[in-house]
């Protein structure tokens, strides 16, 4: 049998699924055009405390005044919004899902704020063969965070990426104009080659690494402020150096439980928001 | 994907889907030329597939609802999410028959809120007083719903 092949025949197929992806990704341009600055906060290993700091961060530019969201890409083990106090229900208007409003005004939006207490991340889908798809759910799932969510204007979102190096591919195909990401590592060595790992990942999906931030970098006593050392290794160092890369800020463990990051103590808080300013 | 009538040498053009509520999904080509008719039949498997695009076989008809990738397969929490009314001026009420509603109340609460809002503008839109499970299935058919 003779007949002719896809690009042989010509005109759109009817299903126009190239223009419906388009419309997607069009739709994800239109919700950040108003935000000014999109950075990723990743780290190669899960305990680092990416979390902590990336609401750290959030309250601490926030103090500055500046207009801060916070989008938890940590879909399996979403916490960053319980952090930074932020609960739900949330609003659904015309004009998409609106985030919740947690400390100092961040807003944030997180599959916590959908899960039932203590559920974990579960799909409505067939019994079998659930790895064919849910890849593509969870992707699906940022790029609906990031086109649905009114984030409204902000100077600063923070995507708050899962451990590892799945979300980074996604992050810089699903939002072209990301700034780049800032990598969190502690300071012992097992983290510096998790972090590496990852680091290099990131730079190869085309994301631009901004920065390291030193986790648990010592431990600062709460009575006399005495900082001594919590883990061997000197991570953060040589991770910016490694990669040519500012070590953003370097931050000792305070048994505090919240993440009330001493903005002064952030000394590469600027670079975030504007890379090549003091 | 395009369908090509291979005695015409003929594109096919899109017809119509049927979404028969079992997770598999169907859809109609018709060669413009001779008539002839075929059904594309996806398994559950291969429904979900496209799905999880966020896309649709045949074309959107419906646009994209806020996170309705999310609300219609993540299994979620029941008080997840408020629907506020639209700005504006008031829609034209539509009524809901009562067994419309049983069905509608089957429907899990995290995507309740965006189906019935679906249905009562396809309603609307369609000039229809009142939804009923006839009305329901038209619209599923009419939208590729799945699942709703």
């Amino acid at each position: 049998m003779k007949f002719r092949t896809y690009h042989e025949v010509t005109g759109s197929d009817a299903s126009a699924i190239g223009p419906q992806v388009g419309r997607q990704q069009q739709r994800i341009e239109e919700r950040l055009a108003r935000v000014g600055r999109l950075v990723g906060v990743m780290s190669g290993k899960g305990g680092v405390g990416k979390t902590y700091v990336t609401a750290g961060l959030a309250l601490a530019f926030g103090e500055r005044g500046l207009r801060v969201g916070v989008l938890d890409a940590d879909l399996a083990a979403p916490t960053v919004a319980r952090v930074l106090g932020g609960s739900g229900p949330v609003a659904v208007d015309e004009e998409g899902v609106h985030p919740a409003t947690g400390r100092g005004g961040v807003r944030v939006f997180s599959t916590d704020l959908l899960l039932e207490e203590g559920a974990p991340l579960r799909w409505h889908e067939p019994d079998t063969a659930r790895f064919v798809w849910r890849g593509t759910l969870e992707a699906g799932a940022l790029r609906e965070f990031l086109s649905d969510v009114v984030w409204g204007d902000l100077d600063l979102l923070l995507i708050d990426l899962p451990p590892g190096t799945d979300r980074l591919q996604d992050l810089a195909e699903l939002a072209p104009g990301v700034a780049g990401v800032v990598a969190v590592t502690i300071p012992s060595e097992e983290s510096r080659r998790a972090v590496s790992r990852a680091m290099r990942a990131a730079r190869e999906a085309g994301l631009a690494l901004l920065g390291v931030v030193e986790n648990m970098s010592g431990y600062a006593c709460p009575g006399c402020g005495t900082r001594t050392s919590l883990f061997p290794g000197d991570a953060g160092d040589t991770l910016a150096a490694e990669f040519g890369v500012p070590l953003v800020a370097r931050i000792p463990f305070t048994p505090t439980g919240c993440p009330t990051l001493p903005v002064g103590d952030l000394a590469g808080l600027s670079h975030l928001l504007h890379p090549g300013a003091p | 994907m395009k369908f090509l009538c291979v005695d015409c040498d003929t594109r096919m053009e899109f017809a119509e889907r049927a979404v028969p509520g079992d997770g598999t999904f169907a859809a109609a080509f018709r060669c413009p030329a001779c008539g002839r008719t075929i059904a594309l039949l996806a398994n559950p498997m291969e429904t979900r597939l496209v799905e999880s695009l966020g896309v649709q076989i045949g074309g959107r008809t419906l646009d994209e609802q806020p996170l309705e990738l999310v609300r219609s397969t993540l299994v979620g929490r029941d008080d997840a999410f408020v629907e506020a009314e639209p700005a504006g001026e008031p829609a034209r009420a539509v009524q809901w028959s009562g067994e419309a509603l049983d069905r509608l109340a089957r429907v899990p609460n995290f995507v309740r809120g965006m189906v019935k809002r679906i249905y009562a503008d396809y309603a609307r839109e369609q000039g229809i007083a009142t939804i009923t499970p006839e009305v329901m299935d038209r619209a599923r058919s009419d939208l590729g719903l799945e699942e709703m």
